[in-house]
């Protein structure tokens, strides 16, 4: 798939995270909009035996989003890769849906780990990575991981075992957008240096944009050439990326548009769609 | 076949060895079956599967909170994972792992504390849990164990191994008496055991408090007074049924646990009873209070839950 293509996807898939955020009038756009192509170059690219036909296909590559709160970007990459029809997204959050304010995987097909308690998904991710290692078998892991969610301190220790283990089918997305609930990561309780800190615990670490669909191809294949360490990929992301009023502002962690925002957001996306589409 | 018990205390285990040995067994069956430990398994004798399976014990090192979150992990990719540690870090450390990534998901991990109560001894309070099985009650979907020696420790490893869900097991440090034999003992998950029929109280025991509550059936006995026994060895579900018809029979119940008085097995019997049909009930256990250090021996007496303490307690009750 090329860049237009996949960049069309993560067009797509903004679009059913600030829909359905909108429907629920409550959720997490801001840390959703960030991940987008993330998510998106994983579940169309780089994840092996995703298919919405076989959900639980023991061989197929996993990704446990451990910063759940951006469940809205989980549930419009499944929605959009056919694990379910898109109308359902305007469940969200409500009464009776399957699609729940964090993600459960009893309930969705497709959610390989219930997550939302920050810092506890990444240790189900380490466990994942453990099973295939003791099984001999293929399947790669990959965990999302806030760079808020870091602050807590069992992701310290997933990563002091991940490396200790030598997991190198596991790999961190560390989803840098720079902003927690209270403000700037940096001003509320720095997790910086990061590079050093990933290093010390024993991974190979790599630097990439997470909205640029090149240099996460080139991070990912360079996570899988990488043996005996486990992957962090730093991510430099920005929080809301294709909202224009949304982007950079901590203000949209935890808020759904009112109806004028959405018509400004739904208009931001339709204008990018129609440029990509003009770019094919 | 009625159950056999051994009154004699001449053979004693510790239930956490119990737990060890059943592993191994559990184990050779099942090559699912991965046992994690947080660098305590010496103490909670996991190091007994870890020396015939090498490379299925995944020592996590001190850190809990990952270790149940490993265990979720290992659960979803069809492993049989049970995560031990002492109960006070496996249920109080982790409680939120064990909560949200455990039971909340329904996977198939078996929280297995050693190390409970205050029979844990010389330690102190700090390691001291009396609040396990509160929390662990507290949680949907998981089923709560407390066997009481040996022979039922081990049945309860067997059964959790093949149940599909989590499972809190609870052993201790002291080794306490074998009361039952392997031919006529049989663990079924959710039902009590009526150990010794009486008709002027009930006692209710669980742990290492069934023996000492049988020695004080014993004694109060040798007055008169005749207690019937019941095992309770799975506070949850609890058997409604079997609690229900006794106390109809005996119209007062006594509750025996080396666990706080709040959320354990007072808690677990009036909940039953207050729903259904009220009868006094008194409470023996630690009431409310932290524990200390000193020999498990000298402690159970210093607080009552030795059988001396517990027929005093229920001398004063009738």
């Amino acid at each position: 798939m090329n860049e237009t293509e996949l960049a069309i996807h993560a067009n797509e898939i903004r679009k059913g995270i600030i829909r359905s955020v909108h429907a629920a009038k409550a959720g997490h756009p801001g840390g959703s909009l960030s991940s987008a192509d993330i998510l998106t170059y994983l579940y169309f690219e780089e994840m092996k035996n995703i298919d919405p036909a076989d959900p639980s296909n023991p061989e197929r590559d996993r990704l446990v989003l451990s910063k759940g709160h951006a469940a809205p970007v989980l549930y419009a990459t499944l929605a959009e890769k056919g694990f379910f029809p898109k109308e359902e997204l305007l469940t969200l959050r409500k009464i009776g849906s399957r699609l729940q304010g964090h993600p459960d995987m009893n309930l969705l097909p497709g959610v390989d780990m219930s997550t939302g308690s920050l810092g506890q998904g990444l240790s189900t991710a380490v466990g994942m990575a453990l099973a295939g290692k003791m099984d001999q078998k293929d399947y790669r892991v990959y965990a999302v991981v806030g760079d808020g969610e870091i602050q807590e301190g069992q992701i310290w220790e997933a990563c002091m075992f991940a490396g200790h283990r030598k997991l190198d089918n596991l790999v961190v997305i560390l989803d840098n957008n720079g902003l927690q609930i209270d403000g700037d990561i940096a001003q509320v309780c720095s997790p910086y240096p990061l590079e050093e800190k990933f290093a010390s615990f024993n991974f190979h670490v790599i630097h990439a944009d997470a909205h640029d669909f090149h240099s996460l191809a080139e991070a990912f294949a360079e996570a899988r050439e990488t043996k005996g360490m486990p992957t962090a990929v730093i991510a430099k992301s920005i929080k809301g990326k294709g909202v224009s009023f949304m982007e950079n502002n901590a203000g949209w962690h935890g808020k759904a548009p009112n109806d004028e925002e959405f018509e400004i957001a739904m208009k931001d996306l339709e204008n990018i769609g129609a440029e990509l589409c003009r770019s094919k | 076949m009625s159950i056999k018990i051994d009154l004699s205390g001449e053979k004693k285990i510790a239930t956490r060895e119990s737990y060890g040995n059943a592993l191994v067994e559990q184990g050779k069956k099942n090559p699912n079956l991965v046992v994690l430990d947080a660098d305590l398994a010496g103490a909670t004798k996991t190091e007994i599967f870890k020396k015939v399976f090498p490379e299925r014990h995944i020592d996590c090192g001190i850190a809990e909170a990952n270790m149940m979150g490993i265990a979720a992990g290992l659960a979803s990719c069809g492993k049989v994972p049970f995560a031990s540690s002492f109960a006070m870090f496996a249920t109080g450390r982790a409680f939120e792992q064990v909560r949200n990534t455990i039971a909340h998901t329904e996977l198939n991990v078996k929280v297995a504390a050693t190390h409970a109560g205050i029979s844990v001894g010389e330690d102190g309070a700090t390691h001291q849990c009396c609040e396990d099985l509160s929390l662990m009650r507290s949680i949907p979907n998981m089923t709560v164990v407390n066997p009481c020696d040996d022979v039922e420790a081990k049945a309860a490893v067997a059964w959790a191994a093949e149940f599909e869900g989590p499972v809190y097991l609870r052993f201790g440090r002291l080794a306490v008496p074998v009361l039952f034999d392997e031919e006529t003992y049989q663990f079924e998950p959710g039902k009590a055991i009526v150990l010794r029929e009486g008709k002027d109280l009930t006692i209710f025991a669980t742990g290492l408090e069934v023996y000492e509550s049988l020695m004080a059936a014993e004694k109060l006995a040798a007055e008169g007074i005749e207690a019937e026994v019941i095992n309770v060895h799975t506070l949850k579900p609890i058997d409604e049924e079997t609690i229900l018809a006794s106390l109809t029979k005996t119209g007062k119940g006594v509750t025996v646990e080396e666990h706080s008085i709040i959320g354990g097995l007072f808690s677990a019997v009036s909940e039953v009873t207050a729903r259904n049909a009220p009868a006094k009930i008194l409470p023996i256990g630690i009431e409310d209070v932290f524990g200390e250090s000193g020999p498990a021996k000298d402690l159970l007496k210093r607080y009552q839950l030795d059988a001396d303490g517990i027929y005093a307690k229920i001398k004063a009750f009738m």
